[in-house]
């Protein structure tokens, strides 16, 4: 008899039906992750087993856990039950935690609301769970307050808060998302010991099936609402059925063609760059404390490269790009572009920002809502000398547009007609318009769907063989880069520590921290093999 | 816009604040009766077919009053937030433009100074030193307006100037100025229309309490007001004087905040993404 | 915390000194002639002189401005033109019917305000919200004078429950208290529908806060997730605005003195004013401006306590 049985789940919120027939199951001591993109359903399972739903939802079918029926039982019960039977974990851990309540306070909560302990007592179990998940007595003591901490210490919090009584069932809705790579597979790896240690059942929700790989024993593939395939994990990566789940592994895995070969002329040349940041004074006299945001960083990029920048957040690859786009001046080093230099104290002038353009990876706020597709796309003319009037700058919209597989109409319309991915079309098409030589791409496919980031990418090599661009990819997610760039610099504390070609990266990574990302970094090739 | 008309709030809000500007614009062609000749024959008369709200203490009519006395208000109100707006939201724009620089910490300071005083003390400090009068009214009012749209445009601008389409039109190379102008204002006009209802509302309270103490719009100039002040002494046997003026206040400005209290739902980006 | 506190006391200081410049620049320097403003024009230019020598107009600005200001730090408001006596003594009586007026106001505001916001909040939709939310939209839209008109013809004139002003002193507090409370109660509606509504849409958006679904998933009902999470965080947001509100109570207070036939500050101003005698109106404007900085101080202390992300800012 399973922990957690579902059986014929259906769930409509208000007139929308949103979950259709789900079945599956999670046993005890074992982890069943549910796979699926965004609309696919797969939060909305979750919630519909500790019965946190929205307004106006109504739900159907069996959902059996503990041979309870949770669909059956009152408020009162359910209240019961949450937080000692059922622990949840949520996405965001910058926001799940009380702000003005101390994490001891938090934890020891679970315990109280429960009348399972005394207040000492409950203190005791707190400081015990915060050990437990990572969090020593020493750094982080009861009377810390959320804000102190960071989103992965954060998150540890919320997951002591799920597990203090030891419920039978932990959920985990996305956990992992919102985190770094090396920081994601320390919760990984900590879900999956309190797993072992406490016997309990985990239900992981996820959209990134390499992070589940390594872990889960049962995989569930969710679409649009419905269970499209399910099974053991080994099992479902070698013989899987379904076209969907061919499809949504063949992307996660994708590797756009490309054939163009690099010439040698470099575009970008950067020397010793340095880039500080004044802090605020913490006295009145002497001069006022800097921050090195990045640290004489070198390195070139050739007409027709992709080069790739990797890092976790934090590590100055943001300012770097900032500075290259001519946003901010540099204190030390140079930058140059075909040729010419720029050198400390100035920022890059107009002229050769022409020769460059960026793509955002947030499709849903790199537009100004108020304008119509055709000035969006059309605001990089503002760098021209001699920008085009008239129907020519018609006719070089509808050009950029149709580059990019949009249709010339697109120009009439605002940008909240569009889907996610074709919003990064239209920056795609925003950022060749001016015909740039380099485009520099920032974590630009990042907040997309697995799917529709392939297409993406893509495009992106299409656009690269057919118009000679070069790109410097910048981006978190290792996969990623492996299948676009040509070749890789991994970035820390604002110093390049290692760089090479992208595949003697991957294969033989030389420095500790290349190591420690790639060895972080979820990736279930192997086991398709 | 047309769908603000399918909120019952905004709606209900519109005609109550309508009726009144409309009755401020009617008056300049006709009234019932005259408002500046004196009938003592026929003062105090309680509401009744002639006169549909009476007769004050000089015969007057109370209904033309009333209308006349809009346009006081409504006027004192209007101005003052139109100061407000052309002073307040530039002043906001700059300062988020250039945030954390010397000209943001003068605005912010110059912003928390006008908050330290209390505006209507300082109103009537205005008023008294300067002489009473309805252009004074409107500059006391109107310099408090002032800091609340510099510190409205300054908050909304600031949580744009970090979202990617303006860092987009940074890398297009566009100037803070225009930046300001093409990107962020017409972004923050949402937040503009909200405040400015609610403005306009305080304006009519702030002239109405001003002018109740004689500090406001004076002789012959109606304000409604003044016509409080004047009731006072006769309330007890003639109720009507006092009434009317009041309900006009208070339905004036009850149909402002309806309609700003609507438009602000309607333009909420979370209450928005519910109804779709 | 301390350092959050010095710098504080350091931004009340720089607002004192610039408040005091403002009221200065428009008490003295706008009119042109202080001494003829208060004379009136058919004056003769001997009592100008005279008043003016006395006033100390023929020094410089800087000089007169710190005659003043230093003044005012040791408590030495100057001498009213009008009465012959110093501000101080004028003052010291009527502090105590406007301090305690706008406090009395304050209390009630909250008092009815917390519990009508919440409510309204806790059953959004509910029959309950739709009454506080029309409620307080006719609160908000009354003149305050003109409630005080109504209150005072049907409590005070008609059944004779309240008398219809005047103060009869705190020598008997029970019947001080009585007759400040009609004031009182006029004052606070307006601020109440403003506080319930400000208290409403604060809890609202607390409620949709991702920490209340964690408290929820720990086995909190609604109701005690409201009381141990939501409350504490609405309530931030809601203490600025009795901060602001004060200063709306003393401003409102002065109609409203003068409504009630209240010995307050409110009344000394009109008085002065119409008696131009600018000395008392200066000072008295900087002594209220003076409390509604201080309030705001302690309102951004308290602000500190209740919210610990406030205290790190150095």
């Amino acid at each position: 008899m399973s922990l957690l049985e579902i059986t014929s789940l259906k769930l409509a919120i208000g007139a929308a039906e949103i979950l259709h027939d789900v079945s599956l199951s999670v046993d005890a001591g074992q982890i069943t992750a549910v796979i699926g993109e965004s609309g696919s359903g797969k939060s909305l399972t979750a919630y519909c087993i500790n019965q946190l739903l929205p307004r106006g939802s109504h739900a159907q079918g069996h959902v059996q856990f503990n041979g309870q029926d949770m669909l059956a039982l009152d408020e009162a019960s359910l209240c019961q039950m949450r937080g000692k039977d059922i622990g949840m974990v949520f996405q965001e851990p910058m926001t799940a935690l009380n702000p003005v309540q101390t994490i001891g306070a938090q934890v020891a909560e679970t315990v109280l609301i429960h009348g399972a302990a005394s207040k000492p007592e409950a203190r005791k179990i707190a400081r015990d769970t915060l050990n437990r998940v990572g969090l020593p007595e020493a750094e982080f003591p009861l009377n810390r307050y959320p804000h102190e901490l960071s989103g992965g210490q954060r998150q540890r919090v919320v997951i002591a808060m799920a597990i203090a009584l030891r419920p039978m069932l932990l959920i985990a809705d996305e956990p992992t998302t919102a985190l770094d790579v090396t920081t994601q597979a320390q919760i990984m790896d900590l879900l999956k010991r309190l797993v072992q240690e406490d016997g309990m059942g985990l239900l992981l929700i996820s959209h990134d099936l390499g992070v589940v790989a390594d872990v889960a024993d049962h995989i569930v593939i969710m679409r649009k609402g419905k269970v499209v395939e399910q099974g053991a994990t080994a099992h479902i990566f070698k013989h899987m059925q379904h076209p969907y789940t061919k499809a949504l592994f063949e992307a996660s895995s994708h590797k756009p063609a490309r054939m163009a070969q690099p010439e040698d002329t470099p575009i970008l040349e950067v020397c010793d760059l340095i880039r500080d940041y004044a802090l605020p004074r913490k006295s009145l006299f002497g001069p006022a404390p800097k921050f090195r945001a990045v640290n004489n960083v070198s390195f070139t990029l050739k007409k027709g490269e992709s080069l790739g920048l990797v890092g976790e957040s934090g590590c100055g690859k943001s300012t770097l790009t900032r500075a290259i786009l001519g946003l901010e001046a540099i204190q030390g080093g140079s930058i140059s572009i075909n040729g010419q230099e720029v050198l400390a104290g100035h920022k890059v002038p107009r002229a050769l920002r022409r020769n460059m353009q960026v793509v955002f990876q947030d499709p849903y706020g790199s537009f100004n809502p108020r304008h119509k597709v055709a000035r969006l796309v059309s605001e990089p003319f503002h760098l021209l000398e001699n920008a085009p009037k008239g129907s020519a700058r018609t006719a070089a919209i509808s050009e950029a547009l149709v580059a990019v597989g949009m249709q010339p109409e697109d120009a009439d319309k605002y940008i909240h007609e569009f889907s996610g991915g074709q919003r990064q079309r239209i920056a795609i098409a925003r950022a060749l318009i001016i015909k740039p030589e380099l485009i520099i791409l920032d974590e630009a496919v990042s907040a997309l769907d697995v799917s529709i980031r392939a297409q993406i990418l893509d495009l992106l090599a299409e656009l690269s063989d057919k118009l000679g661009l070069s790109y410097l990819f910048i981006s978190h997610d290792l996969s990623v880069v492996r299948a676009i760039t040509d070749r890789v610099m991994v970035m820390k504390a604002g110093e390049i520590v290692e760089e090479g070609t992208t595949e003697a990266i991957f294969q033989t990574p030389q420095h500790p921290y290349t190591r420690a990302l790639l060895a972080a970094a979820p990736s279930f090739e192997d086991l398709m093999q | 816009m047309k769908s603000a008309f399918k909120v019952p709030g905004f709606s209900i809000g519109f005609i109550l604040a309508f009726t009144f500007v409309a009755a401020a614009l009617v008056s300049f062609i006709w009234t019932p009766y005259g408002t500046s000749g004196v009938d003592i024959v026929n003062k105090l008369r309680p509401p009744d077919g002639t006169n549909w709200f009476g007769t004050d203490h000089l015969g007057r009519d109370i209904f033309s009053m009333i209308m006349v006395g809009a346009r006081t208000s409504i006027a004192v109100a209007i101005v003052a937030v139109g100061i407000g707006m052309l002073l307040g939201v530039p002043l906001g724009l700059a300062a988020a433009a250039r945030k954390g620089s010397l000209l943001d910490e003068v605005i912010m300071r110059g912003n928390d100074l006008i908050f330290a005083f209390p505006a209507l003390l300082i109103a009537i400090l205005i008023t008294a030193v300067f002489g009473p009068s309805a252009i004074n009214a409107i500059i006391a009012i109107g310099i408090f307006n002032i800091p609340v749209f510099a510190r409205l445009s300054r908050g909304g601008a600031l949580s744009l100037w970090t979202r990617d389409f303006v860092l987009a039109a940074r890398v297009s190379g566009k100037s803070r100025l225009r930046i300001s102008f093409e990107h962020i204002l017409p972004n923050i006009t949402n937040l503009l229309i909200v405040q400015g209802t609610i403005q306009f509302s305080l304006g009519i309270l702030a002239e109405a309490a001003l002018s109740y103490v004689g500090l406001g719009a004076q002789i012959p100039t109606p304000s409604w007001g003044r016509m409080l002040a004047e009731s006072q002494t006769m309330v007890s046997f003639a109720p009507h004087l006092a009434l009317f003026p009041g309900l006009a206040i208070l339905l004036t400005v009850l149909g402002l905040n309806l309609m700003g209290d609507a438009l602000r739902d309607l333009f909420d980006p979370k209450l928005r993404r519910d109804r779709q | 915390m301390l350092i959050f506190t010095l710098k504080r006391l350091l931004s009340l200081g720089l607002s004192l000194i610039a408040a005091s410049v403002a009221i200065f620049f428009v008490v003295e320097i706008i009119p042109g002639d202080p001494a003829r403003l208060m004379l009136g024009i058919n004056a003769t230019q001997d009592a100008v002189d005279a008043l003016r020598t006395q006033m100390g107009l023929d020094q410089g600005l800087l000089a007169r401005y710190w005659l003043w200001a230093s003044g005012l730090l040791q408590g030495d408001f100057g001498i009213s033109y009008t009465y012959r006596v110093p501000v101080a003594e004028m003052v010291q009586g009527r502090v105590w019917v406007s301090l305690p007026l706008a406090l009395y106001a304050l209390l009630l505001s909250t008092a009815i305000a917390f519990p009508i916001g919440i409510l309204a909040a806790a059953k959004r939709g509910s029959w309950a919200d739709w009454l506080v939310m029309g409620g307080t939209q006719l609160g908000v839209a009354i003149p305050n004078f003109w409630f005080a008109m109504i209150m005072v013809s049907i409590l005070a004139i008609k059944y004779q429950l309240f008398s219809a002003g005047g103060f009869p002193g705190w020598e008997a507090p029970l019947a001080a208290l009585k007759a400040l409370t009609l004031p009182a109660v006029v004052l606070a509606l307006p601020q109440a529908s403003i506080l319930a509504r400000v208290m409403r849409s604060s809890l609202l958006d607390t409620l949709s806060e991702d920490f209340m679904r964690t408290a929820r998933a720990k086995g909190r009902t609604a109701r005690g997730a409201m009381v141990h999470h939501a409350l504490r965080n609405a309530m931030i947001p809601v203490l600025t605005i009795i901060g602001l509100q004060f200063s709306f109570l003393l401003a409102g207070a002065i109609i409203i003195e003068k409504i009630f036939f209240l010995p307050g500050l409110g009344s000394m101003i009109f008085t002065a004013i119409t008696q131009r005698d600018l000395i008392v109106v200066e000072s008295v404007v900087m002594l209220l401006v003076f409390a509604v900085i201080l309030v705001t101080f302690l309102v951004d202390i308290t602000y500190a306590l209740v919210d610990p992300r406030l205290r790190r800012r150095a």
